[in-house]
């Protein structure tokens, strides 16, 4: 990819601000969307009613008792678990973007996100322990499913020892189709628990309250801060799997963690969230275009990213049909399908990166 | 010092062996060409060389060791492998992809230290490309990138250097620049070089000696003045050769003949 030398010292000296200027858009974008929905809170009241929670200010209440039983039982743990799920994709994507050394590559695109979704709506046909269920065994069965949708994929896209876009992004397309059939398939034939898959298979949040949060929780953190540190390595795998060999990376070993980690986060995603697409492709690819390809900041921009994506995207997921509310995973769909065709088109032309 | 040693070295790709029972031997501070037709395997010989090609017969030695009781890790510390400038991403600086000649030398959550920094900064001072630091590899032209590729190699701290057709699609300046810096390398470091080359009068004038590739065996190795013969290259390459000193230094140039 050449480019201009200005516009490249324009992205390396930007990058020393971006991260402040991503963590007040995502504090912005987590109070528009803690105040939207169908008791409107308007931003300054919400922010009012979250201090006065800390107990570090005494703020007279002069807002009705509910507000703050919406916002603080309904709205707060939503919101957190859509920055939460957002980071989570967008960490995924660009990691197996470095992976795949391909801006194509997204959890969704690749059939991850189907085959994580197929696991996941196995493990609801069978009657597990409730507790156990949601925290244990739907993202246990949902990682699995990633895991060997990535596997499968894989193989099926190389040619020779190269795995060109076209066939990674057919193999991709054929397995998602397939693993998705499947999947409706199980939910027609099990009716009870038909309408609640639906709904989150659709990136619809359906659980509510604190429980998803907490259950996913262990996921992200040990997933997502170890791809944020794995950066330098994956650099040195752009250059090729014989090159990063002689350079003395173990290639097979760092390449299985790689897929098992960010496998495990997008699983962990479907899981507590439903499938939603794009989100893992669209926002690396506006962190690379505003600050560059080099993963060491890549996967930590396009993480926080994520969650000011997600947020909102929900937020307009509930604003357009209200009072009832669109599955975000039709809005970012809306939104990153023709990105999608734009940057297929666009990458065709960029030679360097097929 | 023998630091490079091919003892009845077979390999292949599955089904197709490449090279077959290679005996070859490069020394410190020795450069090695090898040349040979298009196909004979001469990218390959490098990638065996650097250990990520199974062999199926023999065993190739690092200063006695064999490559394949290795790590990955162990033999990069040992082998640089400089590979030819095509599709590097862009998106780096040259100071980037010099330190990542380190990565043998750090474990996959470490950061690049203070002496990585410098070990990088010293490797492109004595190839000349300390004044690409900040830029990115993609502006460079072909000749500057092979220059940073040389400098990531040498970061790697070798004592041997494989090289492919490393002035393949640069001008005559290029090349020279390249190879001058290649041997002043070889002389001052003590590196053993093995380097696929494609231009017999580049081999003539820059190769201690020359190993002749032929239907997928060794034909020759010599000096360039034994190996680069009328009679030889006739009948390895399928043309009329001439070849006749240079009057102005005595190195044979290579001609094809009617």
């Amino acid at each position: 990819m050449e480019q201009s030398s200005a516009s490249n010292n324009n992205r390396s000296q930007g990058a020393r601000w971006a991260p402040w200027v991503l963590l007040i858009l995502v504090i912005l974008t987590a109070i528009l969307n803690i105040g939207t929905g169908s008791v409107t809170i308007p931003p300054g009241k919400a922010v009012q009613i979250l201090i006065g929670r800390t107990g570090l200010l005494e703020i007279g209440k002069d807002w009705p008792g509910t507000w703050e039983t919406i916002l603080l039982d309904i709205r707060l743990p939503h919101t957190v678990l859509i920055a939460m799920t957002g980071m989570a994709l967008a960490a995924s994507g660009s990691a197996y973007q470095g992976l795949f050394r391909n801006p194509l590559a997204d959890p969704y695109i690749l059939g991850i996100a189907s085959g994580a979704g197929l696991g996941a709506v196995l493990a609801m046909t069978v009657e597990w322990p409730y507790e156990l269920r949601n925290m244990f065994f739907i993202p246990a069965a949902a990682l699995l499913g990633a895991v060997l949708t990535v596997i499968l994929v894989y193989s099926m896209a190389r040619v020779g020892r190269s795995t060109p876009v076209s066939t990674l992004i057919l193999a991709g397309v054929a397995v998602s189709s397939f693993m998705s059939a499947i999947s409706s398939l199980i939910m027609i034939l099990s009716k009870e628990e038909l309408h609640r898959a639906v709904s989150w298979l659709f990136g619809g949040f359906s659980l509510g309250g604190w429980e998803p949060v907490i259950a996913s929780l262990p996921y992200y953190l040990v997933g997502i801060p170890l791809l944020m540190s794995l950066g330098r390595p994956l650099n040195v795998l752009q250059f090729g799997d014989d090159q990063a060999r002689q350079l003395g990376l173990n290639v097979e070993r760092f390449k299985l963690v790689i897929v098992v980690t960010a496998s495990m986060i997008a699983a962990a995603a479907v899981s507590f969230s439903g499938i939603i697409g794009f989100v893992g492709l669209v926002v690396p690819h506006v962190m690379r275009l505003l600050w560059g390809s080099d993963y060491r900041k890549l996967i930590p921009l396009a993480t926080v990213g994520g969650a000011i994506f997600l947020l909102l995207t929900d937020t307009v997921a509930r604003v357009v049909v209200s009072p009832s509310v669109l599955p975000v995973g039709v809005v970012t769909s809306v939104i990153g399908a023709p990105f999608f065709l734009y940057l297929l088109r666009k990458t065709r032309r960029e030679i360097g990166y097929w | 010092m023998t630091a490079l040693k091919f003892v009845n070295t077979s390999f292949g790709y599955t089904g197709r062996p490449v090279l077959h029972d290679l005996c070859l031997e490069v020394q410190n501070g020795e450069i090695m060409a090898v040349v040979g037709p298009n196909g004979v395997g001469k990218s390959t010989l490098i990638k065996a060389a650097s250990g990520i090609l199974p062999l199926t017969n023999g065993d190739i030695q690092l200063e006695g060791t064999s490559i394949s009781s290795m790590s990955l890790q162990e033999r990069a510390r040992k082998v640089g492998v400089v590979p030819q400038a095509l599709h590097l991403p862009g998106t780096f600086t040259a100071l980037d992809v010099v330190l990542m000649g380190r990565t043998a030398y750090l474990s996959w959550f470490e950061h690049e230290r203070q002496e990585d920094i410098n070990r990088a900064r010293e490797a492109m001072e004595r190839t000349g490309t300390l004044e690409y630091v900040e830029r990115y590899v993609g502006e460079l032209s072909g000749g500057e990138q092979q220059r940073v590729l040389i400098a990531r190699a040498l970061a790697q701290d070798p004592d041997i250097m494989l090289l492919d057709e490393p002035t393949a699609h640069l001008d005559l300046h290029h090349q020279d620049r390249i190879l001058k810096l290649v041997r002043k390398l070889a002389a001052e470091q003590g590196l053993a070089v093995l380097m696929a080359l494609h231009d017999l009068n580049l081999v003539a004038r820059f190769a201690d000696r020359v190993a002749l590739l032929s239907n997928a065996a060794l034909h020759s190795v010599g000096e360039p003045r034994e190996v680069l013969s009328a009679d030889l290259l006739a009948e390895v390459y399928a043309v009329n050769i001439h070849v006749f000193p240079n009057p102005k230094n005595g190195y044979p140039i290579v001609t094809t003949a009617d």
